[in-house]
């Protein structure tokens, strides 16, 4: 299997909103950005795929203005999901492992702020059972949550700690949305508080990704995609164990995550609750650095949100911050899809 | 390490219809699903990953719809993709699931697409009113049929030709029991006499819109030594975008198009495609598109594809059958479309096309496009295993 790395990463300053700018606008300069990290052009990319989703952007086809952006001429060879970026950057890994390309540009964004994006995720529900419903994501990860409470996994001052710790470790993060924990804290469905929650707000990310020789080119210290692996579980709630996640741990196993220990992860992981989760299914101790972006508790712009995560990983390794990193990346509702890669930097 | 090779082994499709009112969404991919397994002579436990494609998801108001369909695809417990690629989405996913063999991922994948269009209305869900943008609120039809009277204008074809497209694609239909469309009283009169709708496209001239759903088995070399009935190898495979609109933009044969079949060409090892290659299922929303498409294809020079339509070449008995399935002419759940034109193009060459089975056919192109005439996903699949 070809060595890939991730060499470069970029994201916006997240916000509550960012009404003055289209998802093109938004996304450009990150873009750009990514770019001017390997200093390369649109042009000189084998293989570009990115993930957003219609429902956010409230037109179909939202993708192709983002593609005008790009600058897809001459003609470009590329993908798109309707998934997380982490997931774009699944397919765009899986091309170059075949062969076809050698690098790889991966994107997404996502702007929640147009429209009330509790009532929009619920139209990701069964159709047909659930949907109708309107249970909206809160409700459900509070189910979760309350689950893990009564199976004495967690408790509501133990989830005030991930809130605490989480936007305490944002302050560092100049791209973070929220860095402070309000006063007060009130339910918003209960057990779930409002410092449980992750803000709403717009944002867009990218990653480079290339291999081989031309990772080495291009970065001073690649990330090397060591496993990446992805699963998913039963669509209703009422057949799954909402204590584990036990998609998380297969991936995590086929990704390879337990076969050395790790120093970092950064966990997409929207609600405190869905942290206490996620740590059990990836067996991360007290000795590993736990999103220390602040993870989604600090900025959480749907669709982006996963691909922050390889990249938040990504650019520890970089910088030498870490040299044996997981990131994970969820969809749907109660970390119903997960994904896991496990990214390694090269001896110091 | 170079590509696995890829096999199809198992295909399925549902018969495709205005309204599918007896089933859900999961009941419709299912049924396809579960028939391509039986051709395959599998089961869902066989599957190593799945690989979901469609059109946009307010065709049936489902946002994401992966996640409410896992559990009827046999995707619990597996890796699951949604690839969404405009109208030519369903080609891509299947490139997309094809990667995962041909990059050793996988063995043994399995790849749907559908479009329930009976949940809604794809004429508004394409109809949405963007600020700062043209608005093309008149369909799909609305925007192609000036792109349809440029080509008309700069190759002189007479405009007879698309009534000639459609009459055939739809006499193919007859003999596909999975199309849509079976008109069994069609005339070549009654084409010309259909209703114009967007000038020069008539009502007889355009896709219907259905529901349906289509699905692969993808394998590698193990798996295809293994299956009960002859397997189409991949050849080439290829995916090209370009912007919706540009200065210098040419909408009747885009680069993009022409770029993905020169590197599908050039991975197949085709020079001439117009003799190596025997059948061509190309994604012709509107009957126009197949002499447009057979210039661009390289089928025929620039100026000179509608003399083939115009001479029977691209009839079913013809020397290049285009569409022998019928087409999206006669079928077109949206999503599915371009999976569709990627499975028949497979059947043909496994010899399992029943009545609109090309004789002796042993290599055959799918293709499709989808945007402003700006994505595009063909695949060129053989008989033979590829050597390369």
């Amino acid at each position: 299997m070809r060595d890939v790395a991730i060499v470069a990463f970029a994201q916006s300053r997240h916000a509550r909103s960012t009404a003055e700018v289209s998802e093109v606008e938004l996304l450009m300069p990150v873009l750009h950005e990514a770019f001017d990290q390997v200093e390369l052009k649109a042009s000189d990319i084998g293989f570009t795929c990115s993930g957003s989703s219609d429902y956010l952007a409230g037109r179909a086809f939202s993708f192709t203005m983002a593609l005008d952006g790009v600058g897809a001429w001459p003609p470009i060879s590329e993908s798109h999901v309707e998934m997380d970026g982490a997931w774009a950057l699944y397919e765009a890994w899986v091309k170059i492992l075949t062969g076809e390309a050698d690098t790889a540009l991966v994107y997404s964004y996502g702007k929640s702020s147009p429209g009330d994006v509790r009532e929009v995720l619920t139209r990701q529900l069964d159709p047909y059972y659930v949907a109708p419903l309107w249970p909206d994501p809160v409700a459900l990860a509070a189910l979760q949550a309350r689950a893990l409470i009564d199976a004495g996994h967690t408790s509501e001052p133990e989830l005030a700690g991930v809130a605490a710790r989480s936007r305490a470790s944002a302050r560092d993060n100049p791209y973070a949305q929220l860095t402070s924990v309000r006063d007060g804290g009130e339910y918003v469905v209960q057990p779930l508080r409002r410092q449980d929650c992750p803000p709403v707000g717009d944002g867009a990310a990218a990653i480079v990704l290339a291999a081989g020789d031309t990772a080495r080119r291009l970065c001073a210290r690649p990330a090397w995609i060591r496993g990446l692996d992805h699963r998913i579980e039963a669509h209703s709630l009422g057949v799954r164990d909402l204590t584990d996640s036990p998609s998380t741990r297969l991936a995590a196993e086929r990704a390879g995550l337990f076969d050395a220990p790790v120093d970092t992860a950064e966990l997409h992981a929207p609600f405190t609750s869905q942290e206490v989760v996620l740590r059990r299914a990836l067996r991360l101790g007290d000795e590993v650095d736990v999103n220390p972006s602040g993870g989604p508790l600090a900025a959480n712009p749907i669709m982006a949100a996963g691909l922050i995560r390889l990249g938040e990983a990504a650019a520890r390794i970089h910088r030498g911050d870490s040299d044996r990193a997981v990131a994970h990346a969820t969809s749907g509702p109660c970390l119903q899809q997960n994904l896991v890669a496990v990214l390694e930097g090269d001896v110091k | 390490m170079s590509k696995a090779p890829v096999a199809v082994v198992g295909i399925g499709q549902t018969k495709h219809v205005a309204a599918r009112h007896d089933v859900s969404i999961a009941g419709l991919l299912r049924e396809a699903a579960l028939r391509a397994l039986a051709d395959a002579e599998l089961t869902f436990a066989d599957i190593d990953a799945v690989v979901i494609g469609k059109a946009p998801d307010f065709f049936e108001g489902v946002m994401m719809p992966e996640l409410y369909l896992a559990d009827a695809l046999g995707a619990v417990g597996k890796p699951m993709l949604r690839v969404h690629t405009a109208g030519s989405v369903g080609g891509s996913t299947a490139l997309v699931a094809s990667n995962l063999v041909a990059a050793r991922v996988h063995r043994t994948v399995l790849t749907v697409a559908f479009e329930k269009q009976s949940e809604s209305n794809a004429m508004w869900g394409l109809s949405l009113p963007i600020p700062f943008q043209q608005p093309l609120l008149a369909g799909a039809g609305g925007f192609f049929a000036p792109h349809v009277r440029a080509y008309m204008r700069r190759t002189g074809a007479p405009d007879h030709i698309g009534s000639l497209v459609a009459f055939k694609d739809r006499r193919n239909a007859l003999k596909n029991p999975y199309a849509h469309l079976h008109e069994k009283d069609i005339t070549l009169e009654k084409v010309r006499a259909a209703p114009m709708l967007w000038d020069p496209i008539r009502y007889s001239e355009t896709c219907p819109s259905s529901d349906g759903a289509v699905a692969m088995v993808l394998t590698d070399t193990e798996g295809a030594a293994r299956t009960p009935r002859p397997p189409a190898w991949l050849h080439g495979g290829a995916m090209r975008s370009e912007p919706t609109m540009f200065a210098g933009k040419d909408y009747v044969s885009p680069q993009a198009g022409k770029d993905c079949a020169a590197d599908v060409y050039r991975q197949a090892g085709i020079t001439d495609p117009r003799r190596e290659i025997d059948a061509v299922e190309m994604y012709v929303p509107f009957s126009w598109y197949e002499p447009m498409w057979l210039e661009n294809l390289g089928f025929a020079a620039e100026g000179e594809g509608w003399k083939l339509t115009e001479a029977g070449v691209t009839e079913l008995d013809g020397d290049l059958p285009v569409n022998p399935s019928g087409g999206v002419l006669s079928t077109n759940p949206i999503g599915a479309s371009g999976m569709i034109r990627f499975a028949e193009a497979a059947l043909q060459v496994r010899g399992q096309a029943g009545e609109h089975q090309v004789e002796g056919a042993r290599r055959a192109l799918g293709h499709a496009y989808g945007g402003g005439a700006q994505f595009f996903s063909m695949w060129l699949v053989g008989a033979d295993r590829p050597t390369t």
